[in-house]
């Protein structure tokens, strides 16, 4: 195997594919990259860890075509450390070598025999625009679990129904859903996927700048989703079980609703923040026209800001976890944020709209549950 | 309590001991539980006696110093402590006069200084620092503290005098007892270096057997040995932490400490038991009571920790920290249970198991991220109706179906409901 290869293009294809191998294989040759050269001048790179696999197809000079498997985080710091000149590689024994200008890398090549057979992708089952496709990901994966107790609730749940994308996750202290519509292959599609929260925002973040991102869901049985945009190909293992029934979370009416720039409500709550101590919450106090934020407690440390509020209802005070809040504030995208309660008690649902007195855009939920004090 | 004696090392000087900066008294009761339980048996002053449950199962919790000279020791099983000394009376302990007492020496103490630590019911490290102006030197406050306690208590107690915390600690074991013993600041590094290995605190008798294995047998052999050799045999915080001791730094310093630390309760079984249902059973018995004793003293905790401890009396502890403060029965013995499997034991044959819940606070100011799941009436409701209950029924009138007393002439099935 032979072939040349633009620096900057290898440096990015390797970085994306290698960037998810783990530190510790389960087996040795896992934490390889494996390069595929083909005549017709396409290199193929490629990772694979059981649960994501990862494919990237870029242009090069093929001089004589193989495939060879090296350490993929090697590859990838070398890369990046290159001179920006055109690369060199070359299969020779059981050596890869590896020549830009005057620098040359000469790597172990691992047994291409022993490397698993990458899964494929399922049928492609439609597309999302890659901007919407970033944004939504990122909206609701804030909400997923990161601990070890539910496994299930690690996962964003997406439910497909027509052009009816929902995404969901919660980790039963708040819950994120965002709606948004797609081109499916099939206007009668209809599928229930539960993608790991992690590996979903890894690709929605490597996928999204391009225009489109082309999904595929098969017809369910495959335990698997892939996902293509532009070069790169990337398929994620689904979890597998009954996700909790949600629908009863969404609080059916509202007493008090407060609308609220979104950014400076972020702000203020980062700031007063800085004086809650660990699990303790900010305290915020809706009267008409203002909110009330406070934190910290008895001799410690103290804060307080007030900021204008839109009040409809009866007055209210309600505790977060700050942090909670913050992720919500963050996520929702939109210059003003509502926020809708019934008693300090049950969940507030926070939504997004673009003027002080527009309408509430419902396609992204963040219902939040409140603390409350033992007594 | 030490459970190695040592002698206290001579003095070089013939003159009376220096006290200057000696601002730390460590006062230890003299086997305070033996002590106090003889003030209602004057009879039995000057013979053996132990003070422990009568049944061969439970432990001693002190003794006189005439059955000490058996070889009996506090923690020792009663059935030992019989063998060494057949001719002792053993008396139940009395653990209200106990806390009388105690409340009372903890009163003589606040009027000294309020800088008082207490370490248990009959110990205390003061900083007398701040008491000198106005009640005199170190040594003197020491001797009238003794006197007052003994006159009022009718109870002796020991005394140390240093600079630090430990050399203060050491200083009093080594007075034992109804003695008093003054470190000067000057000679605080002689006095311990005279000392063997196990004297020193955290030194216990797997840490001694590895030193001596070294062959470090004095402090003065501990102080001598470089810091990186004593890091590399007992890890980077122990063998510093010694290092530190060996020449006398302390840097610990009198922290007043009034709240309870922990709330619990532990069980010794009859026998040795290795049926987890019945392991089970007990840790949701004692998660209850614990659970009832906080909310009863309006407590909240975030850390959940059981105590094991096998029929060779190897004891171990394993505690787990909850994301929010709970003080709820169930969850408590959620934490507890999943602990105690987290153990593997496989026919393990225990003799105790504990239940504590730690890092105390009020409930009013435990924040509790609720979760949306959450059914409006929880667990901690149906708890709050139990404790209703028992107020005015008595304990134990509501409870687990499993820990129902079992009837003899029903069926055999029933007590697996633990989930």
């Amino acid at each position: 195997m032979k072939f040349r290869v633009e620096r900057d293009v290898l440096a990015e294809a390797v970085t994306w594919v290698a960037r998810g191998l783990p530190a510790r294989p389960p087996v040795p040759v896992l934490a390889g990259v494996l390069i595929q050269a083909d005549e017709e001048g396409s290199l193929t790179l490629s990772a694979f860890d059981y649960e994501v696999s990862a494919k990237v197809t870029i242009p090069a000079d093929v001089a004589e075509a193989g495939t060879v498997l090296v350490l993929g985080r090697l590859l990838a710091d070398i890369s990046r450390n290159l001179p920006n000149r055109p690369i060199d590689v070359e299969a020779d024994g059981t050596k890869v070598n590896v020549t830009c200008g005057s620098s040359r890398f000469s790597l172990r090549e691992m047994p291409v025999a022993e490397y698993p057979t990458l899964p494929v992708a399922p049928d492609l089952s439609g597309t999302i625009a890659g901007d919407v496709f970033t944004q939504a990901v990122a909206q609701v994966a804030i909400a997923a679990d990161r601990g070890d107790t539910l496994p299930i609730l690690t996962g964003v749940r997406m439910e497909i129904d027509g052009e009816k994308v929902t995404l969901l996750a919660t980790d039963r202290y708040r819950l994120a859903m965002r709606e948004l519509t797609w081109n499916p292959s099939a206007t009668d599609a209809s599928h229930v996927a539960l993608i790991p929260a992690r590996q979903l925002s890894d690709t929605a973040k490597a996928l999204g700048a391009a225009g489109s991102v082309e999904l595929a869901l098969g017809n369910g049985s495959d335990g698997l989703v892939g996902f293509e945009a532009g070069r790169r190909r990337t398929t994620t293992r689904l979890l597998d079980g009954e996700y909790p029934k949600v629908t009863s979370i969404f609080p059916s009416s509202v007493d008090t609703e407060a609308v609220i720039e979104t950014a400076a409500l972020e702000e203020a709550v980062k700031r007063v923040a800085l004086v809650a101590e660990r699990n303790t919450p900010v305290l915020l106090k809706f009267t008409d026209g203002q909110v009330f934020i406070e934190a910290g407690t008895g001799d410690d440390a103290q804060a307080s800001e007030a900021l204008e509020s839109t009040l409809t209802g009866p007055e209210i005070q309600i505790a977060f976890n700050p942090q909670f809040l913050l992720d919500g504030l963050h996520a929702v995208g939109t210059a003003y944020s509502r926020l809708s309660f019934t008693q300090p008690s049950r969940p507030a649902v926070l939504t997004g709209q673009a003027e002080v007195d527009s309408e509430a855009d419902s396609s992204y939920r963040y219902v939040l549950m409140p603390v409350r004090f033992a007594s | 309590m030490s459970r190695r004696q040592f002698t206290a090392p001579t003095r070089a000087g013939a003159h009376p001991p220096d006290d200057t900066g000696c601002t730390v008294l460590h006062i230890d009761m003299d086997a305070f539980y033996a002590s106090a339980s003889l003030l209602s048996r004057p009879e039995l002053v000057g013979r053996p006696v132990i003070i422990g449950g009568a049944s061969g199962r439970s432990v001693v919790l002190s003794a006189t110093y005439e059955a000490r000279a058996f070889g009996v020791a506090s923690a020792m099983p009663m059935a030992r402590a019989r063998r060494l000394c057949p001719q002792a009376i053993i008396i139940e302990p009395d653990h209200r006069r106990y806390a009388a007492i105690s409340d009372a020496i903890m009163a003589t103490f606040a009027t000294i200084t309020e800088h008082v630590e207490p370490l248990s019911l009959d110990e205390a490290f003061l900083d007398v620092s701040g008491a000198m102006r106005r009640l005199g030197r170190p040594t003197r406050i020491a001797e009238q503290l003794r006197d007052t306690i003994a006159d009022e208590q009718g109870i002796t107690c020991s005394v140390g005098v240093a600079a630090t915390k430990f050399v203060a600690k050491l200083a009093s074991t080594l007075a034992k007892p109804d003695g008093l013993i003054v470190v000067p600041r000057d000679e605080t590094v002689a006095f311990l270096h005279q000392l063997p290995v196990g004297a020193i605190w955290g030194v216990g008798e797997k840490t001694e057997e590895h030193l001596h294995r070294l062959g470090l047998r004095t402090v003065a052999d501990l102080a001598h040995t470089p810091l990186e050799t004593l890091q590399r045999a007992l890890g980077d915080g122990a063998g510093r932490n010694l290092h530190e001791l060996a020449w006398g730094r302390d840097p610990r310093s009198v922290v007043p400490e009034r709240r309870e630390k922990s709330i619990g309760a532990d069980e010794t079984f009859a026998h040795d038991i290795s049926d987890p249902v019945v392991i089970h059973r007990e840790l949701l018995r004692l998660s209850d009571r614990t659970a009832a004793r906080a909310r009863s003293a309006g407590m909240t905790g975030r850390t959940v920790s059981i105590k094991v401890r096998f029929a060779d009396f190897t004891t171990i502890t394993r505690a787990k920290t909850l994301r929010h403060h709970t003080d709820v029965s169930r969850e408590i013995f959620a934490t507890a249970r999943e602990l105690y499997d987290r153990l593997g034991l496989q026919r393990a044959r225990i003799r105790l198991v504990g239940v504590r819940l730690e890092g105390l606070v009020e409930a009013g100011k435990a924040p509790i991220q609720a979760r949306l799941d959450d059914p409006e009436h929880g667990w901690r409701e149906a708890d709050v109706a139990v404790d209703r209950a028992s107020a005015r029924f008595g304990a134990g009138s509501v409870r687990p179906a499993s820990l129902m007393p079992e009837r003899r002439s029903g069926s055999q099935g029933g007590s697996g409901d633990l989930s």
